[in-house]
């Protein structure tokens, strides 16, 4: 596994040319241009259905937005203010014990899947071993409180809904930890580069570590809601009650929903409830898939693990999510 | 993105978000409760621009070393905020509703209605008593609904309302149909006040199959949107 300080290479410094604020003047120009065009921009949004997207884009934005500043503040202060033999000594030392632990873990954070992006992979680079920081990543945005209570709500007379999505989401958070530990290969991680924070006092180095985290996820979070909210408009709704009376068609149906919708985790409850034509055990699995994987995420994942991540763990996530949710179901509904 | 450019993006964004939050604008996009977390968030946000910002301006360069190469993907999030400052787009409305199917929530139980002649209900309470309750709430009473013209497929219109719970991504509609004294030429995405009685057709709605209730109107009037044009 890379330590800490592979993946957090220090920049060389810039040579005294390079001080050119070139990203200064190609933004001054951006803004320029969007206020000189603003007329033909606007015009493009008169019709509905581009209307919608736009709506639909600007919503996912801003919804994510506060959680993903909550999840770069507790990643900053994980940098900052945490030192690594923290969770050496919280942490089992064995990393097949500390995937459970820290799969379980997840049920500290109250929050939305985008927070806990830049936060595991805060907790990458402080030396936690990645299968346990996966497992926290996974199970962090299905099992917290929040969502639990709204699933609660959303399927009212139901327990039985928020104890297989509790349960399912914690095994399929333990099993891609272990399926990590068993195939996962370190270089797959590939961290972006973070600034040298060495040097600075703590309250600088916090500020900076959140500045580069957020900035980094935040250009993936637009990358994802971009692709739902298009997936959103142009996707045709008629499809899903075409195949609501198939039972394992249904299942593979709502979980292809989960993945385009990309809606929070705190609502995907209230989105289940609503789609009453299918099966519970169809509903679970869209409700264990959501938090997981989704395109949003997808393109976050790509953004702190890398590429060559994201495109292995995501299509594993949603296979182990499908079969898990819909045993689970089978099992307790 | 160098430095500077990230703190004036984050500027930005955390305006962005301040300037919806401050006014009902974030109405259209997200639920009521979401404010504080958009204040704070907002004000974190330029808090940090302003620290960046000081920093490459009045730390000397022997401080910490100066890297260039930021990440390109942070030029995206320009969009959200030339999006709100630009085009501001609107609440979900007609279009919406009709590329979603009507879900109406199914109640362990319908209390009473509340007192009054006519009695304001939410579009969603309305249309779940009728579904669920077969109307037995309902019997006797005026009720009195808003919510914005969308058209109905084969003539007429639905009035309905976008329920939304976390963001506009998960908004999904709730409609109701009209029999009565309904007023032709009503276009689409009006806001509209019924007065009327429970009636006991129903309608399937095409994208979903499920039961649209029906209201047999009273009186119809135009009104303008209300604040929050979503229910939850």
């Amino acid at each position: 596994m890379p330590t800490a300080e592979q993946l957090g290479t220090r920049p060389a410094p810039a040579p005294a040319g390079e001080r050119r604020p070139w990203s200064l003047y190609v933004l001054t120009a951006l803004c320029v241009a969007v206020v000189v065009l603003r007329g033909p921009l606007v015009a493009l949004f008169d019709s509905p259905a581009t209307q919608m997207w736009a709506t639909v884009f600007v919503s996912i934005v801003v919804q994510a937005t506060p959680f993903l500043a909550l999840g770069v503040v507790i990643s900053a202060a994980i940098a900052v203010f945490v030192p690594p033999s923290f969770f050496a000594r919280v942490l089992p030392r064995n990393p097949v014990l500390a995937v459970p632990v820290a799969g379980v873990a997840g049920v500290a954070l109250p929050g939305c899947e985008c927070g806990s992006v830049p936060i595991a992979g805060g907790l990458v680079r402080q030396g936690v071993t990645p299968a346990a920081a996966l497992a926290f990543l996974l199970s962090a945005p299905a099992i917290n409180p929040v969502v639990l209570v709204s699933t609660a709500v959303a399927f009212p007379g139901q327990p039985r809904m928020v104890v297989a999505r509790f349960v399912a989401s914690v095994l399929v958070a333990v099993l891609m930890g272990w399926l990590w530990l068993r195939l996962g290969r370190a270089d797959w991680i590939r961290l972006p580069p973070r600034p040298d924070l060495s040097g600075m006092s703590r309250w600088a180095a916090f500020a900076s570590s959140a500045r580069h985290d957020f900035v980094h996820a935040g250009g993936f979070l637009v990358v994802g809601g971009l692709t739902a909210a298009t997936l959103n408009v142009t996707v045709p709704h008629e499809w899903l009650s075409a195949v609501a009376g198939t039972p394992w068609l249904s299942v593979l149906a709502l979980a292809v929903l989960a993945v385009i919708l990309s809606i929070c985790s705190e609502a995907d409850a209230f989105v289940a409830a609503s789609l009453t034509q299918f099966s519970l055990t169809s509903r679970v699995v869209f409700l264990v898939v959501g938090p997981m994987i989704d395109v949003k995420l997808f393109a976050m994942q790509a953004g702190t693990f890398g590429r060559s991540f994201a495109v292995r763990f995501g299509p594993a996530t949603f296979v182990v999510a499908v079969v898990v949710g819909a045993g689970v179901g089978a099992v307790l509904l | 993105m160098n430095r500077e450019a990230q703190g004036v993006v984050l500027f930005l964004l955390g305006g962005a978000l301040l300037r919806i939050s401050a006014t009902d604008v974030y109405l259209r996009y997200v639920k009521e409760g979401a404010r504080p977390l958009l204040l704070a968030s907002g004000a974190l946000l330029v808090v940090i621009a302003a620290v960046t910002l000081y920093r490459e301006v009045f730390a000397s360069p022997a401080d910490e070393p100066h890297s260039h190469a930021g990440p390109r993907v942070a030029w995206l999030l320009l969009l959200p905020v030339f999006a709100v400052f630009l085009v501001g787009p609107p609440a979900l409305g007609a279009y919406a509703a009709g590329r979603g199917g009507t879900t109406v929530a199914r109640h362990s139980g319908y209390a009473p209605l509340p007192a009054g002649d006519p009695v304001t209900l939410p579009v969603l309470d309305y249309a779940s008593r009728a579904v669920w309750d077969r109307g037995a709430s309902l019997e006797g009473r005026r009720v009195r609904v808003t919510g914005f013209v969308s058209p109905r497929p084969g003539g007429g219109v639905y009035l309905t309302r976008m329920i939304l719970t976390c963001c506009a991504a998960d908004a999904r509609p709730v409609k109701v149909g009209l029999s009565g004294a309904v007023p032709g030429g009503l276009p689409a995405d009006t806001w509209i006040e019924v007065t009327g009685r429970y009636d006991a057709r129903t309608d399937r709605d095409t994208a979903n199959d499920e039961t649209i209730p029906y209201l047999d109107a009273e009186s119809v009037r135009a009104v303008p949107a209300p604040r929050d044009t979503y229910e939850q």
